[in-house]
């Protein structure tokens, strides 16, 4: 059990390390509900992920990639407002997996784990997929900050000094596709983008700088997988969501607190 | 003086409407040139095209030997969940040297603001701030579009005055929207008007003398900053910016095509 439990932990920390920083940039460029919408369409990906016998957590990144470069081309194309677009492709992405699920007749899938996670599933592969999925997105982020964030700041003034704007975006994409894919097991595709951006929204109170905010993003994270675990094995409650739920308290606590400086 | 960027008979069209045409210009070392013309007359496609953000659908921009533009946008919006300091939003500029940070900070006044959050600026530092971000990577072409947008009649005269001296020292050349049909900076060499296509073109007379004038900026110093560019047409236009009819009691003060 307390090994189980170790394992548990593990994974979310490293999950929580890597979702901070992303997460940062998720509320930054208002992008909450575009990384929902990647979310749900990760249950697409691992109902064809169980089809076509692939790696489940490859399936959903190339899935998400697949959907984010679908959404950008339509939004291009003002045919309807990006939320609304949003809407329809979250939901019928959510919708279509769900069907697609219920094809795979003689596969057992736990739906309930997909959707809200199940941390105490985790295996070895799993922690290996975090952690060096984890490894590959913060690396990334680092050698990438100074271009994602001029883009963040103001995307004109970054292109006119020649950043490949077009290219850093999808990077970006690529990356919350990545953390999806990893994070899916621990609080499952419901779930995963709280635990983006409320541990950042919760970080922007404490930060004066960018690398403070995304440092402080990734330890709050971290605190809320460690005390959302501990509720859980207290008072049986399941995993995923009591992590959310801590981030929340967490949220709720900073933001009563009164400010100390100008930030 | 040596040229730095030439528009080429630059059109623009979208969804079938004309934003630009014909227009054919170019911009030398040291000459400050300010765009005028009314809202939706083109300003902005025409620095965005110099830019590179817009594709022109005939002509070209050609950009001579070695010129480098520093841009300054209309406004900075920065989402306040971003905490974001001057000194850390001037070292985003690409191939910034992190050295330069303060003296182009002390050289836009702005010294003591380096620490200080981009979201509590007021309108004037806020210009100084794109102003400074500008000129970091050492431009021979300053493209800067409505820079003082948001800013006082004080403010407005002491940003021209900094313009123009950073144009006297750096030799560069300058590229300007004006907010305002009939108020430009005085140091400006050339005026152009636009409207879809070149309305007309000259150097903004002085009129210190008017008592309009006096009674908006009877600020010393005024005067060398902001003047009145008096301009007639020759022609009217309808709402899509084409020309309807040719009229003029004084052929030799007017504008032509």
């Amino acid at each position: 059990m307390l090994d189980l439990l170790f394992r548990a932990l593990f994974g979310g920390l490293g999950v929580a390390a890597v979702a901070g920083p992303l997460g940062a940039f998720v509320v930054w460029r208002r992008m909450a509900y575009f990384g929902d919408t990647l979310a749900h369409s990760a249950l697409l990906g691992v109902a064809l992920g169980l089809l076509f016998d692939i790696n489940l957590n490859l399936a959903v990144v190339v899935l998400c990639v697949g959907l984010a470069l679908v959404l950008v081309t339509l939004q291009k194309k003002h045919i309807i407002a990006t939320d609304t677009l949003l809407g329809i492709l979250a939901h019928s992405s959510l919708s279509l997996g769900l069907v697609a699920v219920s094809f795979l007749d003689n596969i057992r899938i736990d739906l309930m784990a997909y959707l809200f996670g199940d941390l105490l599933a985790i295996s070895t592969t799993d922690l290996y997929w975090i952690y060096i999925g984890g490894a590959v997105v913060l690396l990334l982020l680092t050698l990438f900050w100074k271009p994602l964030l001029a883009m963040t700041v103001n995307e004109e003034l970054a292109k006119v000094e020649g950043y490949p704007v077009e290219a850093i975006r999808l990077l970006l994409m690529l990356l919350v596709a990545l953390v999806i894919a990893v994070a899916m097991k621990i609080v499952g595709v419901l779930l995963i983008t709280s635990l983006m951006i409320i541990p950042a929204a919760t970080a922007r109170r404490v930060s004066n700088s960018p690398v403070q905010m995304a440092t402080m993003a990734s330890l709050i994270g971290c605190v809320s997988v460690g005390s959302g675990l501990w509720a859980s094995y207290q008072w049986d409650t399941p995993a995923g969501p009591s992590v959310v739920v801590c981030a929340a308290l967490l949220f709720l606590f900073i933001y009563s607190l009164p400010k100390f400086n100008r930030v | 003086m040596t040229p730095l960027i030439t528009f080429n008979n630059i059109g623009i069209e979208f969804d079938n409407r004309v934003l630009l045409n014909q227009i054919n210009m170019t911009i030398h070392q040291g000459e400050i040139v300010t765009l005028i013309g009314p809202n939706g007359s083109g300003k902005s496609t025409l620095i965005r095209t110099l830019l590179g953000l817009q594709v022109p659908t005939t002509g070209k921009v050609v950009n001579h030997s070695s010129t480098r533009v520093g841009y300054m946008p209309q406004k900075l919006h920065i989402d306040p969940t971003l905490p974001l300091d001057v000194s850390n939003f001037l070292a985003l500029v690409r191939h910034v040297d992190k050295k330069r940070i303060p003296e182009v900070l002390a050289r836009v006044g702005i010294e003591k603001l380096a620490k200080t959050q981009v979201h509590v600026l007021s309108g004037g530092e806020t210009q100084r701030v794109l102003l400074a971000r500008a000129l970091l990577n050492r431009p021979n072409l300053l493209v800067l579009d409505e820079p003082v947008q948001g800013v006082d009649v004080n403010g407005q005269v002491e940003l021209y005055s900094l313009i123009a001296s950073i144009r006297d020292e750096l030799q560069c050349g300058v590229l300007m929207v004006s907010h305002d049909l009939h108020l430009v900076m005085a140091k400006t060499d050339t005026v152009v008007c636009i409207n879809q296509h070149v309305c007309c073109s000259g150097t903004p007379q002085h009129v210190t003398g008017h008592p309009a004038y006096q009674a908006l900026f009877g600020v010393p110093g005024a005067e060398e900053s902001i003047a009145i560019y008096a301009h007639v047409h020759d022609h009217v236009h309808d709402d899509h910016g084409d020309v309807l009819s040719t009229q003029s009691s004084e052929p030799d003060k007017t504008c032509h095509h």
